[in-house]
């Protein structure tokens, strides 16, 4: 097992750093989740909500968006260049150093 | 007036087996849903996708997994009340409910179960400051009646099909028809996307790409539109209408005003029997909260099967509950 850096940035601003684990088959999204960051994660991790967006801050090369993650993108609101669904990043090691800022929350 | 033992707010996977357990007891069912057809979300957003973490099932598509849990409420001939969101919950003077609709139906019953996982699936508003000021003033979420249109100057803005294929069908219904959207390639069908890009180009509709739409002004009703192009600026245009189209996000919606104990979007309740701060209202699966919570199917079960232990000595202060085994006595229907 090892351990990669990620950093999110939580809607108020605050930086929050996570040495999370690449062999527990996490994404993004549940990373959140089990750290008690404000994610919904409504859908459960099927691309079909996107309570999970965030913008990539970092120059991390993420894998290529899946068609049901820019399908729902397209539908999302306050949707960036940078916007990604947490719920499609799994954590690898290649995801050492990323940093991702949360998007709005729509029913906020 | 509806009557029953257990009105079941919610036809999903979790309210579908409450008839089941309930049935055991000898209690009957009905159950509202705002959509219209039972199996919640698993219907409605997931149909195809297979499920792994249901007990015995390796794996099963979400779809049959909620005609499977049809098949098994079966004996116990549940009601159903759907395309009607539940509305208002009042209590009778002999400690009933009467449960009405958005539609006027009304339904009595000793006991409520609200399994409404997400809530109710409302469109998505974008955010724009004002726009709840011009609601059925010329902004409109779901398209009803495209004759509504007919001689109407209409921005559309969405980059799924449901903009694609309205503003294709009101080409030839408004005087106007523009449709904006956030990038500039669209991923609805191939088909619909090549119909908007030749509308666009024969200058059937105005094609606006890389934009969004950020204001609305107008007295009393909606006339003009302001549209943030990148590169360009602000274009405002004329228009009589405004019809986001983002899809469904679920909101808690009515439940929130039922005087129930809320934190974080769920119900709270108590793990001793599922009860809810009202004495009779039960809240099961996704849509409750307690130390611990998991939003599994698989918990849902189990906390409906719980629920109805606790429902039945309400609605029979008297009787003495026997547990059944279905494996001694088998499953013997209404």
């Amino acid at each position: 097992m090892s351990l990669v850096k990620i950093t999110v940035i939580d809607r108020q601003g605050t930086q929050h750093e996570f040495e999370a684990p690449t062999d527990m088959d996490l994404n993004l999204m549940e990373l959140c989740k089990a750290n008690e960051l404000p994610v919904k994660g409504t859908c459960g991790g099927m691309a079909l909500c996107a309570s999970c967006q965030c913008y990539l801050v970092s120059e991390t090369e993420l894998p290529e968006q899946s068609d049901d993650e820019l399908d729902m993108l397209d539908q999302a609101l306050y949707v960036k260049d940078n916007s990604r669904l947490g719920c499609q990043i799994h954590i690898t090691e290649d995801l050492d150093g990323l940093v991702v800022e949360l998007a709005p929350d729509e029913e906020d | 007036m509806i009557e029953t033992d257990i009105l079941i707010v919610g036809a999903g996977p979790c309210g579908l087996f409450t008839v089941f357990e309930a049935g055991l007891l000898k209690l009957k069912c009905h159950l509202v849903d705002s959509l219209a057809q039972p199996g919640g979300q698993l219907t409605e957003i997931y149909p195809k996708k297979p499920i792994y973490d249901i007990p015995g099932f390796p794996s099963v598509l979400a779809g049959e997994l909620v005609e499977e849990l049809m098949e098994q409420a079966r004996p116990f001939k549940p009601g159903f009340t759907l395309g009607e969101r539940a509305e208002k919950v009042e209590k009778t003077e002999d400690g009933k409910f009467i449960l009405t609709t958005n539609k006027g139906t009304q339904h009595k019953a000793p006991v409520i179960a609200i399994a409404g996982g997400l809530g109710c699936f409302e469109p998505r508003k974008p955010p724009i400051d004002n726009i709840t000021d011009y609601e059925d003033k010329g902004v409109e979420y779901i398209i009803k009646d495209p004759d509504f249109y007919r001689g109407k100057r209409v921005v559309i803005a969405g980059g799924g099909d449901s903009a694609l294929d309205w503003t294709i069908y009101l080409a030839n219904v408004a005087s106007e028809v523009s449709l904006v959207h956030r990038r500039s390639s669209f991923r609805g069908h191939l088909d619909s996307v090549q119909k908007v890009m030749d509308m666009s180009e024969s200058g059937k509709i105005n094609l606006i790409t890389n934009a969004e739409v950020t204001g609305l002004a107008g007295n009393d009703k909606l006339e003009e539109v302001t549209i943030n192009k990148q590169d360009h600026g602000e274009i405002v245009k004329k228009a009589d209408h405004f019809v986001p189209l983002f899809g469904l996000s679920p909101k808690l919606g009515p439940l929130a005003e039922w005087g129930l104990n809320i934190s974080k979007n769920s119900i709270e309740v108590d793990t001793f029997d599922y009860s809810t701060n009202v004495d009779g209202i039960y809240a099961i699966g996704d849509i409750n909260t307690y130390p611990g919570k998991l939003k599994l199917i698989l918990c849902g079960f189990h906390e409906a099967t719980l629920m109805v232990q606790s429902a039945f000595k309400r609605i029979y202060p008297d009787k003495n509950l026997v547990l059944k085994y279905t494996t001694v006595n088998g499953v013997k229907g209404f």
